[in-house]
């Protein structure tokens, strides 16, 4: 059973008139298979012409849908063989970014990701997709020895950001963080990071500094959550909305300003209405652009990576005004 | 200025007066009213208890650096790249924002030398919008040890933000890796790399280059951190222990070397800076 965002109401609506034909045609013996299937044709167009127009609000809630596949769904079915590696060597086990070894088709490579959970109890033991300083930590262990082994480095990104908490500052989330991106800034190894559902802001650049960096189609990344930037500059979370338009989140919005380098598609109607589609268009992407990168140099791997961090934005300079 | 000492100053036949508004300034943390000339002269902390005030860019390089170093210019960014508006818009705030700065945005760098020692120092300014990290604090930053890396000299920089610019959006995050890149570079030069940690330093700036030094200092009572404490406390829902993000709480924590009151800042920093010399090419 497919739960329904706010936007998708008339799909939903139309969806529970099959429903009720269904069930009453069953009783009465009238064959009605004709407008069933005209039904069933203008709620598929209907859910097609609704996600080709999806405003970055309604993307922001197709990212963070409940149902939408997480890293260990993808563990199964983009990756093979997935050897979980635990702990940061220094204080623990952060459930919340996960990573090892691991095989896409054939390749082998270091997988890492942040992993929200899909029910109470899983969220709760992944924190929400929250890392803590001892996940970013792990990252970095892990991205030191896919370096020393010459494993490519895969990462999917999606947390609303890192946690928020006392324990979180007092272990030294911030050094933690700027670690990881130096951790990514500095691998012999090539690195594809693909922002599978949200990108929240230094909890998600800590894993996404590479030199390709792939964006689901419904996903977004941005500097921060939309009602957290709506409660700043508007004084209300309400206006999360008008934020999420201003700050340009959206997959298609950051290709154009060249933040990200490829997108992802997705089935329509979002990745959790066909995850095995969303699965081997992203088995496929990642595929392909390790590809690409193999058999460049460990020099010529990090010049990519500086020089495409150094151009973002570097554009056309305008005249400052004054 | 009040509108009486304006009025006064227009009247042909009345002597100008210097206007008295600023001869005062009262601690923001004691609310003692203080002279503001015994105050500056004190670097811009409370001689009653020790509160180290905000300052803007020029007033610390002139604490820092020897007479006669030479300002660097600002980069030339693209402005206002996402045509961003709230309630206001960027261009708008921005240009408010310079009406009150001497400096075109909130990171000013600099070149020359501290008690004879060569280095670049760079400044991040709370009083230009929050000193928040859009593109130009970005741009400025990586100027700032590029010139570093060309002298082969250390680079100092001195953080105060409340984070990144939300008006860039996304672009004031890619500020992170951009400056991340450079404190590689200084590494790998065998440059000293050296964080002043100011009140306040926290979000994504906390998260990049302001964590990164080789040295990490930070002035007395500072706030320092990564998340904002109205939103850890939403969070969690727990009372924030006493002294909680503060520069004394972070050295205690291990994220910072040392706690330097400001008189100090200049003489500890050619301290460091006399050992902290290029390795010699093997």
């Amino acid at each position: 059973m497919i739960s329904y965002l706010e936007f998708e109401k008339p799909v939903a609506e139309l969806q529970a008139r099959i429903s009720e034909l269904r069930a009453s045609a069953e009783g009465d013996g009238i064959d009605i298979t004709a407008e069933l299937q005209r039904l069933e044709r203008k709620s598929q167009d209907l859910l097609k012409s609704t996600y080709a127009s999806l405003s970055p609000w309604q993307k922001t809630q197709v990212a963070r849908h409940p149902a939408r596949p997480h890293f260990l769904d993808y563990v199964n079915s983009v990756f093979e063989d997935f050897v979980p590696l635990g702990g940061d060597r220094h204080y623990g086990e952060d459930q919340a970014i996960l990573g090892g070894f691991a095989r896409l088709g054939g390749r082998k490579v270091m997988l890492i990701g942040h992993e929200k959970g899909h029910d109470t109890q899983t969220r709760l033991k992944h924190n929400f997709g929250m890392g803590k300083p001892e996940g970013y930590r792990k990252a970095i262990r892990l991205m030191e020895m896919a370096g020393r082994f010459g494993l490519p480095v895969v990462t999917l990104v999606d947390t609303s950001g890192a946690f928020p908490g006392i324990e979180a500052e007092e272990r030294g989330q911030a050094e933690a963080i700027a670690r990881s991106t130096e951790a990514c800034l500095a691998l012999p190894v090539p690195m594809v990071a693909t922002i599978v559902g949200e990108g929240g802001s230094g909890g998600a650049v800590a894993l996404a500094s590479a030199e390709r960096v792939l964006m689901l189609e419904h996903a977004i990344y941005s500097v921060i959550s939309p009602e957290g930037s709506a409660s700043i500059l508007w004084r209300t979370a309400e206006k999360a909305p008008q934020a999420a338009e201003a700050m340009k989140v959206t997959a298609q919005d950051l290709h154009q300003l060249g933040v990200i380098d490829r997108i992802v598609p997705e089935p329509v109607g979002g990745a959790h209405r066909d995850p095995q589609v969303t699965a081997e268009a992203l088995a496929q992407a990642i595929g392909e652009e390790l590809d690409a990168l193999s058999g460049k140099t460990a020099r010529q791997l990090r010049r990519m990576r500086e020089d495409r961090f150094l151009g973002i934005g570097v554009g056309q300079p305008r005249r400052r005004l004054r | 200025m009040s509108w009486l000492t304006r009025v006064r100053n227009s009247l042909p036949f009345a002597p100008r007066r210097e206007t008295p508004d600023n001869l005062w300034v009262k601690c923001p943390s004691c609310n003692e009213m203080l002279f503001t000339k015994e105050y500056e002269d004190n670097l811009s902390v409370c001689p009653r208890c020790n509160y180290h005030g905000r300052i803007g860019a020029d007033a610390r390089l002139n604490q820092l650096m020897d007479e006669g170093y030479e300002l660097l210019p600002a980069p030339e960014v693209q402005e206002d790249p996402l045509k961003f508006r709230d309630s206001k818009r960027y261009t708008e705030r921005l240009k408010q924002a310079r009406a009150k700065n001497p400096h075109p945005d909130a990171f000013t760098a600099a070149v020359g030398t501290i008690v004879g020692q060569k280095a670049v120092v760079g400044v991040q300014d709370f009083m230009f919008m929050g000193g928040s990290m859009g593109m130009a604090v970005g741009a400025a930053f990586v100027a700032g040890a590029e010139r570093a890396l060309e002298e082969k000299c250390g680079f100092i920089v001195v953080t105060a933000a409340g984070g990144a610019r939300m008006q860039e959006g996304i672009l004031s995050l890619m500020q992170m890796p951009r400056a991340t890149v450079m404190t590689r570079r200084l590494r790998e030069a065998g440059l000293p790399y050296i964080v002043v940690l100011t009140d306040p330093t926290t979000g994504g700036v906390t998260a990049s280059y302001a964590m990164l030094g080789d040295v990490h200092i930070a002035e007395p009572g500072a706030l320092i951190g990564f998340a904002g404490q109205r939103v850890i406390q939403e969070t969690i829902r727990e009372q924030l222990p006493d002294g909680f993000q503060r520069a004394e709480y972070l050295h205690a924590h291990g994220m910072v070397d040392m706690v330097v009151p400001r008189r100090d800042l200049r003489t500890t920093l050619s301290t460091l800076l006399g050992y902290m010399q290029p390795a010699k090419a093997a």
